[in-house]
């Protein structure tokens, strides 16, 4: 039985379960539905959450482990059949494709039920397969074809056995919800407690997820630590990597290039932003606001291709033709200060809406009490509204820092892809009119294209993107105890 | 200060500080004072009583130009503070906040230190030329602020940290330390207990040896316990006028007489 119907049968009976419930309470109540604990609809959803919420956890639970112990069950009938020098799990992907192909053929009616069960592992085999549409990596053995077949019956089973046990469960869930049903029973805080239970849910999604990309990082970039040296890695100037072996995989340039590019942009997006902000709360007027805010806003919902585009044509050429040439400091279009100022333009948005709000946020009463002293607007709001803003604003130029930091596409088409040259001189390596790169823009270059995923040059990437993940958490770090230091708290 | 027989007070001086002509304030298309006349008097302290929204809170910001940080207020007539009209175009009106202090009805200490609370006015308007100055300073204004004692030994400690009482003493610790020739208070103690309530009141009472004190109360008992002349607000006429005694036992209009006496209001 297909997963859908399952899932409609279970809401069915929890929608059941809510109409049966809500019924059955009001009529333990009597007369009076005020004798009840909680109102009617309280027991309606107790019943439904009973009914479907086990169930949809076992659900769940099934998919994800029945597939994994199907695999387990028929690899071993794979592995005793299994000839020199061939690899199980090829073998194994070969089964799940032979085995899916047969159902489809199935399904689709190519062959009958009886004749898909009856096949034999013959040379006529192979080509009749690809008749159907089915292609394997090696040819159809009588091992193969064995496995497949056991594997379809396993998944057929599973199947079946899924859907008995998750409506039965419903089923199970429905009738206990029916049956704690009385006047006395406190159906409204068992919502509350199935509630809980969804957000704290949800919360734990969002933990578990981050844990899981740090640990598949880390993995692979063991691996990447078991080929290359790490010292290499992290102290080496160079980066040059051959995928044809002795690449120099240094990441200081790179981390050089990023930062060198941030700053940038934060030093363009950071004072400007701010003090949009601060104009937009403190100064301008209802109408002003009105218009000004949306349309910086308008920044943000830029794609950064878009930004990228318009660091190519316009910036890129304009920087060279007009500082770069005649400072003879440079003859490309590509280079740090393009792709800096770019960035920061598109950053500006993130930090003047989010501390336009915090502004906000600090009470009148402070201003009251400055202006009251005789104060002047502007040192009201450097006394005392940017002390008090503080953490949040700190809180927005770290976003905004982190964005800078995974900028992509920008950086592309507005630095380059020339990781940084370190070696040839302090001039050449802080000159913002020099093409350079950044470790986002070579993680997308070491994993595109035909690689391989075992050797060192891609797997490096996995190694930069787990130490920017580090630089911008120790930078989250870094805030926090800064923000937490020197906070100046207003009630 | 518990003395309830105000009739048997004198007002010291009539020497007028704050002259107001003819004031009309609008907040937009509300007309909240109307034709309002009032001398406000030197080291007098100046009661306003008067019904929830009956205008006095806002005349009083319009003393110290307040209401120009609200967009849609509109004021017309005259103020004169010592002959001077505050709303001639060559008055700054962020120098004349520093000549005319105010507290205000919730106690709004800076998230800062008791220290840099007090030093903020003088830092601002330079009335310090070193840090011992400045010392000496705060020290005075929290000692006028009759705090000095609780906080000498954590000065550093923020100011938000105190108690409701104590923070409404260190902002007029605070006002006081710019040296203003007038104090409008709004409402300060209506956020306080009673004990509280009373340090503040006494504080009042030694304040107008040096300012001209203006507050507006809710408690007729407040206005009546720490001011010599009351001005009683109803609907955003200036009623009555005059020494807080004949308020209190003579009023003239009927009006008065009914806030009073608890009728109205």
């Amino acid at each position: 039985m297909p997963v859908f119907w399952i899932l409609a049968i279970v809401l069915v009976l929890g929608a059941a379960g809510y109409v049966l419930g809500r019924a059955r309470a009001l009529s333990s109540a009597g007369d009076d539905y005020r004798s009840l604990h909680s109102l009617p609809s309280y027991y309606g959803w107790n019943a439904f959450i009973l009914t479907v919420v086990p169930a949809l956890l076992v659900l769940a639970a099934w998919m994800l482990i029945a597939p994994i112990v199907i695999d387990g069950m028929v690899s071993g009938l794979v592995d005793e059949g299994m000839q020199e020098g061939s690899n199980l799990s090829l073998l194994m992907s070969d089964v799940r494709r032979l085995a899916a192909g047969l159902d489809s053929a199935v399904s689709s009616g190519a062959l009958s039920a009886s004749e898909a069960s009856g096949l034999v592992a013959d040379n006529a085999l192979a080509g009749r397969l690809m008749g159907l549409g089915i292609s394997l990596g090696s040819s159809v053995t009588e091992t193969t074809l064995a496995a497949a077949q056991r594997y379809r019956g396993l998944a057929a089973a599973s199947q079946v056995w899924m859907a008995v046990v998750v409506i039965a469960l419903a089923a199970g869930g429905l009738l206990l919800g029916l049956r704690r049903i009385n006047p006395s029973f406190r159906a409204r805080n068992a919502v509350e407690t199935g509630l809980l239970a969804l957000l704290i849910l949800a919360s734990s999604i969002a933990i578990l997820t981050t844990l899981g990309i740090v640990l598949s990082m880390l993995f692979e970039t063991i691996n990447f630590f078991r080929q290359y040296p790490a010292s290499e890695f992290f102290f080496s100037t160079t980066w040059s990597p051959d995928f044809r072996g002795n690449s120099e995989l240094g990441i200081l340039p790179l981390l050089w290039g990023t930062l060198y590019i941030s700053l940038i942009a934060l030093l363009v997006a950071v004072p400007v932003g701010l003090f949009a902000a601060i104009y937009l709360s403190e100064y301008a007027g209802p109408k002003m606001r009105a218009v000004a805010k949306p349309l910086i806003e308008v920044l943000a919902g830029i794609p950064t291709i878009v930004y990228g585009l318009f660091a190519l044509i316009t910036v890129g050429p304009a920087l060279r033709d007009y500082f770069a040439q005649p400072l003879g400091l440079g003859n490309s279009s590509s280079s740090v200060m393009t792709a800096g100022l770019v960035m920061g333009i598109m950053l500006i948005p993130f930090v003047s809406s989010l501390s336009d709000d915090i502004i906000n946020a600090v009470p009148q009463s402070m201003r009251d009490g400055s202006l009251g002293l005789g104060a002047t607007p502007s040192e009201t709001i450097r006394s005392v509204i940017i002390p008090a803003a503080l953490p949040g604003i700190v809180g927005a130029v770290l976003l905004a820092a982190s964005r800078a930091i995974g900028e992509t596409m920008i950086v592309v088409l507005g630095a380059g892809a020339a990781a940084a040259r370190l070696n040839e001189g302090l001039t050449e390596a802080i000159n913002p009119f020099e093409a350079m790169t950044t470790v986002t823009v070579k993680i997308v270059s070491q994993l595109t294209g035909d690689t391989d995923f075992a050797s060192p040059e891609t797997l490096v990437a996995f190694a930069l993107g787990l130490t920017l993940f580090v630089i911008t958490l120790a930078l989250n770090v870094l805030a926090l105890y800064i923000v937490r230091k020197y906070r100046e708290q207003y009630e | 200060m518990n003395d309830m027989r105000p009739l048997e007070r004198i007002v010291d001086t009539d020497n007028v500080k704050i002259a107001a002509k003819n004031v009309q304030v609008y907040y937009g298309d509300t007309h909240a004072i109307k034709d309002v006349d009032v001398d406000i008097l030197a080291n007098t302290v100046t009661a306003f009583i008067g019904p929830s929204g009956c205008g006095k809170s806002t005349f009083l910001r319009c003393i110290n130009r307040m209401n120009d940080t609200i967009d849609i207020a509109r004021i017309e007539g005259n103020i004169l503070l010592d002959g001077e009209d505050i709303y001639d175009k060559r008055v700054d009106p962020v120098q004349l906040r520093a000549r005319v202090g105010m507290v205000f009805q919730k106690p709004n200490p800076f998230p800062k230190s008791i220290y840099d609370n007090v030093a903020y006015g003088p830092k601002i308007h330079g009335l310090a030329r070193n840090k011992a100055e400045l010392d000496e300073i705060v020290e005075k204004a929290l000692r006028r602020g009759a705090i000095w004692d609780e906080v000498k030994d954590r000065l550093h400690a923020s100011g938000t940290g105190l108690s409701g009482g104590q923070q409404q003493r260190l902002c007029i610790a605070r006002a006081v330390a710019t040296e203003p020739e007038v104090l409008l208070m709004d409402e300060p103690c209506s956020a306080l207990d009673p004990i509280a309530t009373a340090q503040v009141e006494e504080l009042i009472d030694e304040l107008k040896e040096t300012y001209s004190v203006v507050i507006v109360t809710h408690s007729m008992q407040q206005a009546a316990r720490v001011s010599q002349k009351t001005a009683f607000f109803h609907l955003g006429n200036l009623v009555e006028y005059g020494d807080t005694g004949d308020i209190f036992n003579t009023p003239q209009d009927q009006r008065t007489e009914s806030y009073i006496t608890g009728r109205i209001g």
